[in-house]
């Protein structure tokens, strides 16, 4: 449909909002505000996390030799570089260029499916190494560095609610480009009317931002053994 | 106002706009949700009766009688969750707020109406969650969820109901999100800050308890969810885990949130008592202020529950001082309204008899409150029938009784008719009566030593506690009343015309039942906040 | 953008003995720059700015006063701790 730009703002203002203006403000800002509750969802963790690396540091430790430093690493820059792709992608829904937008969007979720996956080799290497807590828990080596196995299993409780929470606000980022990029390419946007690409793009950048504090505070603790 | 006021039920508005299940079920009109969240939250509110008559049938007598103690920890926390959860948090502001808060800011919904909408489906779904749960065998870890023994040795249906929680956490998440986005961006032209009602003053501050909040116990619950699914142990002291961690996560939520309970029923308070005292509030910016003072402080408290629980006494010691500081807005507000009344033209319609109820009685909370903040008597009558007499007076005499006057006030503009005024005053008779039977009683009991969650005790404190019962049959009857007379009013009741009451406020300037778009035009505001001054104080006409 | 990426590599070249302020240090301004330029808060409303600022406030409230009592918990030895 070959419509204007103008007309697609005026066919996506809702009735109840005065102009375009305020529906953006109001839609951004609902946006920003959903991301205050999601640090504070987040923020639990980072708690639980505070608390028991203080305590038992030397479990912490412990539990880190086991991370891939290397895949970590990586990870954090396929995600930068997602968060790049992104905000490109909404600039040009700015500029109104919805095929370089579509491409932008896409490489974004290339790369989203790069960390999930990236994640799945790790999960499956700490899976089979016993490094998930409960009743088949196991960890070499505990005894020796003088720590108590069992506090290490709060170290991998972190871990894999930390991970696993962020891996699943991953798909649902990836879901929300995914339909971004159907709307874009059916023409839904315009120079005037943009908001939900740039709101979806704040979303993918708190999950990346997000990531930028789990690496340091799980994989790099403390690198006893070097590599 | 002229008496010959023709409102016949046929003109358009937001209840006959459209007809059907699906109507009203797809809806996107904040009035109709509003509604929607009315009959579900009365619903889960006699859920959590049923549960609270069987807890005072039990302590009748000091045996251990009626149901076994395992039944018994079930009942208390059904109902602690069933009060708190479903009723108490979305109450005011799910159904008052999302009603009015349009209204009152002159804008013609609130700024995400399709969220509004997901917002009640979260609460349906969560709420499904929390009776099947109920209904499979219960759950008997206290509303608190205190660990281990909810994660590692609970038998009952932790889960269940830990998601059902969640589920509807989100819901208040969403409600608080949309007011806050509302009553920044869409109020009207000349509706600035300081000429806001404070009922929206008092609903902002609540919004952002909801958002900084709720997505803590959210996770909190997740945590314990997941431990009892797949041992993620981050509360298990066996692996080195911390139960008092989890009541730190636990309580940095659910103190706050007894403030996202009580500021939406302040609010109320402040559109009553103007009204009827014909005033404009006293010290209308320290109201407000008191308003965010709540908010903010209420999230620096959280440890005194916690007092001996065994965290150092050093923490003690400070978050002992924090709560003493957040009971100073609650009382700025209550000597604000008291001035208000001074040298005001009085009317005693019952939204203004339960104002003077909650005055009252949210004072003797909010003390015994300053009292438990101390912590050498804190350790004496924690865990005590102190505690909860203490909470009960700020929840019930302060927050129902708020509750009610607001639905009382505002009946006539949400659905257009008058509610029966004799029966409301001795509805509202008996609910005074009644909650002062039923809960004052508990302030000795828990002073003697009675302890909470029992349900034997020894002989001697069994007067109190008869005295109890009787006390929660009268308030039975005072809540069942309104159930009746509001149905009977639907039909029956003398039609309202748009302002009954002769208020000032936006919401009372369209008719009655208001259009779905609410205003025509956009409304220009030119006068100040309870400009009682200017609005003629003519002989209220219609439906008396 | 390319900053972003040079920090880290810096993070992880440096092995051995770490100081969690550092990697503490270097994430917050990966993060400052995201937030204020990926997502455009530079650019954005007072009201956007001061709600960000009041998230990572109360964030720390949150930690801050839990720690209160971790930290000072053998500060008081009781018969029986």
């Amino acid at each position: 449909m070959a419509t204007s730009d103008i007309e697609i703002a005026e066919h996506a203002l809702q009735h109840h909002f005065a102009d375009m203006d305020q529906q953006k403000e109001s839609s951004t800002f609902g946006m920003w505000l959903f991301l205050v509750t999601e640090i504070m969802f987040f923020g639990g963790l980072f708690c639980a996390y505070l608390v028991y690396r203080a305590t038992y540091y030397q479990a912490f430790v412990e539990g880190s030799q086991t991370m891939n430093i290397w895949l970590g690493a990586t990870n954090t820059a396929v995600l930068i570089c997602s968060s790049l792709s992104m905000a490109l992608g909404v600039r040009c829904a700015q500029l109104g260029k919805t095929r370089m937008m579509v491409v932008l969007l896409l490489i974004t979720i290339v790369f989203g499916f790069a960390f999930l996956g990236i994640k799945a080799i790790e999960y499956h290497e700490h899976w089979t190494n016993h490094q998930f807590p409960g009743p088949n828990f196991q960890f070499e080596g505990a005894e020796a560095a003088g720590v108590n196995p069992q506090n290490i299993q709060i170290y991998f409780s972190l871990y894999w609610a930390m991970t696993g929470l962020h891996a699943l606000h991953m798909v649902i980022g990836i879901g929300l480009v995914a339909w971004i990029v159907i709307a874009g390419w059916r023409g839904a946007y315009s120079p005037d009317y943009y908001s939900p690409v740039e709101n979806v793009g704040l979303y993918w950048h708190f999950v990346d931002l997000v990531w930028i504090y789990l690496f340091p505070l799980l994989y790099l603790i403390s690198k006893k053994h070097g590599g | 106002m002229a008496t010959a006021v023709q409102v016949t039920v046929e003109t358009e508005n937001y209840l006959n706009n459209g007809y059907g299940l699906k109507s009203w079920l797809l809806t996107k009109d904040h009035k109709r949700i509003a509604i929607l969240y009315l009959i579900s939250i009365t619903g889960m509110f006699f859920v959590g009766g049923f549960f609270a008559m069987l807890i005072r049938l039990e302590l009748l007598t000091p045996a251990g009688d009626l149901v076994s103690s395992d039944t018994y920890n079930k009942l208390f926390t059904m109902h602690g969750i069933s009060m708190i959860f479903f009723f108490l948090i979305p109450s005011v502001p799910a159904v008052l707020g999302n009603f009015l808060i349009p209204l009152m800011v002159g804008a013609k919904d609130l700024a995400f109406p399709r969220i509004n909408l997901l917002s009640w489906y979260l609460y349906i779904i969560g709420a499904a969650f929390a009776l099947v749960s109920m209904v499979m065998g219960g759950v008997d870890t206290g509303w608190t969820f205190y660990t281990p023994f909810s994660t590692t040795y609970s038998n009952t249906h932790v889960i269940g109901t830990a998601l059902g929680i969640f589920i509807a956490g989100f819901s208040s998440i969403f409600t608080g999100l949309n007011f806050i986005v509302t009553i920044h961006r869409m109020r009207a032209p000349g509706m600035t800050w300081t000429r806001l009602p404070l009922f929206c003053w008092s609903n902002y501050a609540a919004s952002i308890i909801m958002v900084l909040g709720t997505p803590v116990v959210a996770i909190t619950i997740l945590l314990v969810a997941l431990e009892r699914l797949f041992h993620i142990g981050v509360f298990n002291p066996a692996l080195g885990g911390d139960p008092l961690l989890f009541q730190h996560l636990f309580w940095f939520y659910s103190h706050p949130a007894v403030y996202i309970m009580i500021l939406p029923g302040m609010g109320v308070i402040s559109e009553v008592v103007t009204c009827f005292s014909r005033k404009r509030v006293f010290g209308y910016e320290f109201v407000a202020l008191a308003s965010i003072a709540i908010a903010v402080l209420g999230f620096l408290v959280w440890a005194h529950h916690m007092f001996v629980a065994g965290i150092s006494v050093y923490a003690a010691l400070v978050f002992s001082l924090l709560s003493y500081l957040v009971a100073i807005p609650s009382a700025v507000k209550i000597f604000n309204w008291t001035a208000t009344l001074y040298k005001g033209s009085i009317r005693y319609d019952t939204p203004m008899l339960y104002a003077f109820g909650f005055m009252g009685l949210f004072t003797i909370g909010g003390l015994t409150g300053v009292f438990l903040a101390s912590i050498g008597v804190d350790v004496h009558v924690t865990d005590t029938y102190f505690v909860v007499a203490h909470f009960h007076y700020v929840m019930v005499g302060g927050m129902v009784l708020a509750y009610m006057a607001g639905l009382h006030f505002w009946w006539p503009k949400i659905t257009g008719r008058m509610y029966p005024e004799g029966w409301a005053k001795l509805s509202a008779l008996l609910v005074f009566v009644g909650f002062n039977l039923t809960f004052f009683p508990q302030f000795v009991l828990g002073y003697m030593g009675m302890p909470r969650r029992y349900h034997a005790y020894p002989p001697e404190f069994q007067v109190l506690n008869v005295l109890s019962t009787a006390g929660a049959s009268v308030l039975a009857m005072g809540y069942v009343l309104p159930m009746i007379y509001f149905l009977w009013s639907l039909k029956y009741g003398k039609l309202a015309g748009p302002n009954p009451w002769n208020a000032v406020g936006l919401e009372w300037m369209t008719p009655s039942p208001p259009p779905t778009h609410n205003f025509d035009e956009t409304p220009v505001v030119t006068w100040e906040a309870y400009d009682y001054e200017h609005q003629p104080d003519e002989e209220v006409t219609v439906g008396h | 953008m390319v900053l972003t990426a040079t920090t880290v590599f810096a993070s992880f070249i440096e092995l051995g003995d770490w100081n969690i302020v550092l990697a503490l240090t270097i994430a917050t301004i990966k993060a400052t720059l995201v937030v204020l330029f990926f997502m455009h808060l530079y650019y954005s409303t007072k009201l956007t700015k001061v709600t960000m600022i009041a998230a990572i406030f109360f964030l720390f409230l949150l930690l801050a006063l839990s720690m209160t009592d971790y930290l000072t918990r053998a500060w008081l030895t009781n018969p029986g701790h």
